[in-house]
């Protein structure tokens, strides 16, 4: 079964054409890489997955449920790891949580017994009591993580997870990762620039260049299909040479900022 | 219903936590009324219009609370991007029930921030009567909801902080400079006094003065049910706004 359905997928702003006709799908249970250059259309792609975003046309089903007429419905399906910090840091790693749990609506009880098991299998639970600011970037990416497991969604969307993080701490995501999906058969969906991260991790591989989908295969399907030792030779030969430039967006601005600051 | 109350008690936590952004943000009104108080207190006194203190209070109380509210509205163009707002929005929680919880979120910090500017400026000199709370009280909401929601909602258009200079200097300041919050509205040019009628800021200083000293100039009413409406309105228009953001 597909849990996730994307057809004939187009998103324009004004003239410019950022996701242009996609058409793939994602099996139950499968680990998912969504690969492609800066600005193929990668994250505009998740925010209509996730319900932030209204595509121009085309169809998407995540868990059988469209995300413009059953928001919560998809909403409840899916758990996410945004490519930007979206956790407060002004509050407990326990608090954030919490918080998720009743916006999620997750009873009391349960919500309690979910975040000291979660929180102690991202090793966090320890920590619990500290303010978030105080964390390393390892430790904010695993808070994330347990956050977006907490009401047991089907699909995590985890868009570039590891982005920043050194080769100790991405090993150990792609650990809980991998168990997760194991062990609780949860299909997950990612993105990331670290071409080895997707050939050792994921079942099937989508990349993404301008907008369209350029490729879809098992990682070794992909290899050798494009007769490459690796599947970032793969990729490039895909996706090309040519180094994408993309313009500084007030957005780019505002990560700066809060990388000077610190906030 | 949860949803509301507990993104309301993030923006508390937030605010008790961080006790420099309470200091630095009382910091500016209090200077306000230092300097301009006992600077222009002995001309204002000379030229009969009494104690200057006791009518720049309520003055600065107003400033207080405008630029907490506005503030708090505006830092979801940050939240959206790098914050726990972003989290909300992909929750199943409708856009309504997150601007509604952030609002009466961002207002009541606004309004502890007022509280504190009263309780300050009574060091300075500042005399009222504990029986003026209660009004004082529901103006110092108003206008911290009235603000709030107009932070949010120029926050749901605006992309990035490039434009909130913009916002300082263009809607802010004019706001607080032209709404009486400084100088008595009586016998001022009429372009002035236009100025000051069209602003909301002026009927809530003139609230806050009817309660905390008892001098009616825009008459009471008028105050109450102009800023009811227009906050109304405004949260009416925020919440569309917000609903309509894609970030």
């Amino acid at each position: 079964m597909n849990i996730i359905e994307v057809k004939n997928l187009v998103r324009k702003f004004d003239d410019f054409v950022a996701v242009n006709n996609i058409t793939f799908s994602v099996k139950e249970g499968e680990i998912f890489a969504f690969l492609g250059p800066n600005g193929a259309g990668k994250t505009t792609t998740i925010k209509m997955l996730t319900t932030l975003l209204h595509p121009t046309s085309g169809t998407v089903r995540i868990n059988g449920f469209d995300p413009q007429r059953d928001q919560d419905k998809v909403r409840k399906s899916f758990g996410i790891v945004f490519q930007d910090p979206s956790l407060d840091d002004e509050l407990t790693a326990y608090e954030n949580m919490e918080f998720h749990g009743v916006l999620y609506n997750v009873p009391r009880k349960l919500r309690e017994e979910r975040i000291q098991q979660l929180l102690s299998y991202v090793e966090l639970w320890d920590r619990r009591n500290e303010l978030v600011k105080h964390f390393s970037g390892g430790m904010k990416r695993r808070l994330e993580i347990a956050r977006g497991l907490l009401h047991h969604p089907k699909i995590i969307f985890l868009d570039e997870p590891t982005l920043g993080l050194d080769p100790q701490t991405r090993n150990h995501i792609w650990s809980y990762v991998k168990k997760l999906n194991q062990e609780e058969k949860i299909t997950i969906f990612f993105t990331t620039h670290y071409m080895e991260e997707a050939d050792k991790v994921a079942q099937t591989v989508a990349v993404i260049d301008r907008g369209q989908i350029v490729a879809q295969a098992s990682p070794a399907e992909l290899k050798s299909r494009n007769n490459t030792a690796s599947l970032e030779e793969a990729f490039i030969k895909l996706t090309g040479q040519r180094i994408r430039e993309e313009e500084a967006t007030g957005k780019d601005r505002m990560r700066l900022r809060r990388r000077l600051w610190n906030r | 219903m949860k949803a509301i109350y507990i993104l309301w008690l993030r923006q508390l936590k937030r605010y008790f936590r961080s006790r420099s952004r309470i200091v630095g943000s009382i910091g500016q009104p209090l200077l306000f009324l230092v300097a301009l108080g006992f600077g222009f207190g002995p001309i204002y006194q000379k030229a009969g219009g009494g104690n200057y203190i006791q009518f720049l209070a309520p003055g600065i109380i107003a400033m207080g609370i405008l630029f907490t509210a506005i503030f708090t509205g505006i830092e979801i163009i940050w939240d959206k991007q790098f914050g726990f707002l972003k989290e909300t929005l992909v929750a199943p929680v409708s856009r309504l029930n997150i601007m509604i919880g952030r609002t009466l979120g961002g207002a009541t910090v606004a309004t502890l921030q007022g509280i504190i500017i009263l309780l300050v400026s009574t060091v300075a000199g500042f005399r009222t009567s504990l029986m003026a709370l209660p009004l004082t009280l529901v103006f110092m909401i108003l206008i911290a909801l009235f603000f709030t929601s107009l932070g949010t909602a120029i926050a749901s258009i605006l992309d990035d902080m490039q434009g909130f200079q913009l916002i300082m200097n263009f809607v802010v300041m004019p706001v607080f400079f032209l709404s009486g919050a400084l100088f008595p509205l009586t016998g001022l040019p009429e372009a002035i006094m236009l100025i000051a009628k069209l602003n909301p800021l002026s009927y809530g200083v003139d609230g806050l003065r009817v309660a905390l000293n008892n001098v009616h100039t825009l008459g009471l009413q008028n105050d109450f049910a102009i800023l009811i409406s227009l906050t109304a309105v405004l949260l009416v228009v925020g919440s569309y706004l917000f609903s309509k953001m894609e970030i």
